[in-house]
């Protein structure tokens, strides 16, 4: 069992991205995080789904996903070097003093940007993988997390070859 | 300028549809008053559910898609079992559904369901239209989902405001193309060079023949290929007809009510060619100890099924009958397998299927009269239980898609509506309906349909007074202890006569023969009540979770 990365091509259809997380839930998959969003291609879109299971199965579940009239293309970006992305906004207690001066020095080292500030709290924002926003909100439990979101991961292979194309 | 109701009819018959199953309500009468005279045949049915199976009925029987019809809400709603049967059994099917206009969708209006949220996972495709210029189009991507590729059921939604909707006429493409499917046809020819050198080299091949060789009309090449290299074929549920029951290499139907002979060949092999099979857990039995000493070849046109719950040694992915041909042109003499021929014969001689002959009425003989009765000439239809494993068992079928069944999904109330549409489909022969008591009773309103109608449909109930199936299962697994399964007495023959069909009850062996033949006299519909031995179990049988070689109810080894 490991995190799988998959990157679908769809038509831009009503209805195509539960026909997609429908998929998941009957086989008993719980998806991790999902992002959609609209792609190189007119009317199409890209949906980048993680989800944990053994292989067999992510396989098992690419083909059915592959028998969908309105997706074009999956694939496993896990089996390939990649670069993965996921952008989270956490709302922090920061009281004036001490602690704001820590938050704001934390925000640093993770390469966050302070996107809003208030009298109460601050809004950090931190773009990266999957590890390190977790780790930037672990550090922040202490101060008080207020609000945590996320987009969810992102990812595109590197070099030149793709993770579209034909079917 | 149309309405979209009337591109839709238009459409329906350019598809080359002859007749629809059907039932009426709100928001279809824009559909109906197209149809009322349009040279489309429509048949009214007595529940949507029938409506469905007599369209896959038709399907199955004619390799063509069936199309039914329904009104929003409960109309569509109770298309839903129809639907998953054919999924379950990929069969070529068009659904159509009224909506409530596009307006109210989402409002809880009156009569409406979301049946395109509800058919997601037994549709190969679905379609929620918007406008009465999309009505032509859909339609002809529809039929063409559902016949191509491995086929199986598509829904069009049809919101009233689209069907009363005006929209021109637009020029159609000669052929649809759907960059989202891509069925592969053509198998790998380096797959089949490989799969071709292991049967080479094997003493003990099998083949494993599905449902699939049906569907792609494969069977002579199937046939071709059994004889050339001397290879047993082992059929299941659904691959049932694809050879001659009696043809030498036939080894019946494998798995849980399967033969003998076949569950051990399946044990003893040590090559196994799966062709449009699936590795379904009624034929596997335990998946660990299925097939443990062979490689396996599977050819199926679907790469999901592919090691979906067996390893494969060598997958090809094609089109049955395309792969098969290319097997054929590539093939060089192959040998004969005399020693494993030699064993088979030998199992097939001492471990036939038990015909009971003392006592009273017992089923398999009623099935087997029938079978030398009309022989290669009816369509034979089941419904599900116990009297369908004994059709599968005792009756000699000769010819692909002269069984139809529900195997899949194992649909109780199937076979008589289904037996609707193949009477159409193939109104050159008689189509019997086989039977069990509980069955008839969730459609016999059809009997409705076939008197008004006049389908001469044969049903031929093997009363037991008992859910039979699951009694044999309380018998030999919870002690008898026969929770819920006991039905009392219903005179058929009355119920029919009531609708206007005639009937007879049969109590006797020597009554058997003159009813069959009584049924065949009659040009209408004709119910036979079977009153059998009440607790005739279907044997042999592979218990839940047993090796497939581990059967009971069979001969001493
Ligand atoms: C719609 C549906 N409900 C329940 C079942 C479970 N089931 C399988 S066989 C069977 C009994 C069938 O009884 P009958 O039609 O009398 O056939 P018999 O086994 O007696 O020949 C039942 C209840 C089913 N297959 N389908
Ligand atoms: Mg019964």
């Amino acid at each position: 069992m490991k995190p799988h990365t998959l990157s679908i091509l769809v038509e831009n259809k009503a209805g195509v991205l539960s026909r997609v997380t429908g998929l998941f839930s009957r086989r008993g998959f719980n998806i991790e995080s999902l992002a959609v969003g609209p792609c190189e291609e007119p009317g199409m879109s890209r949906i980048t789904i993680v989800v944990i299971g053994d292989d067999a199965k992510v396989e098992q579940i690419m083909k059915q996903l592959n028998k969908l009239i309105d997706i074009i293309k999956v694939s496993d970006l896990t089996e390939n070097e990649r670069v993965e992305r996921e952008l989270a906004l956490i709302k922090v207690t920061a009281e004036q003093g001490t602690s704001r001066a820590e938050i704001m020095q934390i925000a640093t080292i993770f390469r966050a940007s302070i996107v809003d500030v208030s009298p109460k709290s601050l809004v950090l924002q931190v773009i990266g993988e999957t590890d390190k926003i977790d780790a930037l909100e672990k550090l922040l439990r202490q101060y008080g997390v207020k609000e945590f979101v996320r987009t969810g991961t992102i990812g595109i292979l590197r070099g030149s070859k793709l993770a579209s194309g034909g079917k | 300028m149309k309405t979209g109701a009337k591109i839709l009819v238009e459409s329906l018959l350019r598809e080359g549809t002859e007749i629809i199953f059907g039932y009426p309500g709100g928001v279809v009468l824009p559909i109906y008053d197209e149809l009322y005279d349009s040279p489309l045949r429509h048949i009214l049915v007595r529940h949507e559910q029938a409506a469905a199976h007599a369209a896959d009925g038709y399907a199955r029987a004619s390799g063509r898609v069936g199309v039914c019809l329904a009104t929003s809400g409960p109309g569509a709603c109770n298309l839903v079992t129809g639907i998953a049967t054919s999924y379950m059994d990929s069969t070529p099917l068009v659904a159509i559904t009224g909506q409530v206009p596009t307006s109210l969708l989402g409002n809880d209006a009156f009569q409406e369901s979301d049946i395109t949220g509800i058919t997601l996972p037994v549709t190969k495709h679905n379609y929620l239209l918007k406008s009465a210029g999309d009505v032509g189009r859909v339609v002809q991507e529809a039929f063409y989902i559902a016949g191509t590729g491995r086929p199986g059921p598509v829904l069009i939604d049809i919101p009233k405001d689209v069907s009363t909707g005006m929209a021109e006429d637009v020029k159609l493409p000669d052929k649809v193309t759907l960059r989202g499917y891509n069925p592969t046809y053509k198998g790998h020819k380096r797959q089949i060079e490989k799969a071709l050198e292991m049967i080479g080299h094997a003493e003990r091949p099998l083949i494993y023949a599905g449902g699939g060789i049906i569907t792609s009309n494969a069977s002579p090449e199937l046939m071709e290929f059994a004889t050339l290299s001397s290879i047993p074929v082992t059929t299941t549920l659904m691959g049932i007809g694809c050879i001659p029951c009696h043809h030498p290499l036939n080894l019946g139907m494998l798995g849980m009510h399967g033969t003998e002979y076949a569950n051990f060949a399946v044990t003893e092999c040590d090559l196994m060619i799966a062709i449009g099979a699936r590795f379904d857990d009624r034929v596997t039995g335990r998946i660990e100890t299925f097939a443990p000493h062979a490689k396996i070849i599977h050819i199926d046109i679907d790469p999901a099924e592919i090691g979906k719950n067996k390893r494969i040694d060598v997958p090809i992915v094609g089109d049955v009958k395309a792969v098969l041909k290319d097997v054929l042109t590539l093939m060089k003499k192959q040998g004969a397998h005399e020693v494993w021929l030699k064993k088979i014969k030998h199992w097939k001689q001492h471990h036939p299927l038990k015909c009971p002959t003392t006592g009273g009425l017992h089923p398999q003989f009623v099935i087997r009269t029938l079978s030398e009765l009309v022989k290669d000439k009816a369509v034979i239809v089941s419904e599900v239980g116990q009297n369908q494993m004994w059709t599968a068992q005792h009756f000699c079928f000769h010819n692909p898609r002269s069984w139809i069944t529900s195997g899949g999904l194992g649909t109780m109330g199937f076979g008589f509506p289904a037996g609707i549409g193949v009477h159409f489909a193939r109104p050159d022969v008689p189509t019997f309906v086989i039977a069990g008591d509980g069955s008839i009773q969730m459609n016999i309103q059809e009997m409705g349909t076939v008197a008004a109608n006049k389908i001469p449909v044969k049903i031929a109930i093997l009363n037991n007074m008992y859910l039979g199936m699951v009694r044999q299962w309380q018998e030999l697994f919870f002690d008898r202890r026969y929770s819920f399964t006991e039905l009392p007495a219903v005179d058929f023959v009355k119920i029919g006569n009531a609708y206007g069909i005639e009937g007879m009850r049969i109590e006797t062996p020597e009554e058997v023969l003159p009813a069959f033949q009584a049924s065949l006299d009659c040009d209408g519909p004709f119910v036979m009540d079977f009153r059998i031995e009440r607790e005739e179990n279907v044997f042999p049988m592979v218990p839940a979770g047993a090796a497939i070689n581990e059967m009971i109810g069979g001969h001493p080894r």
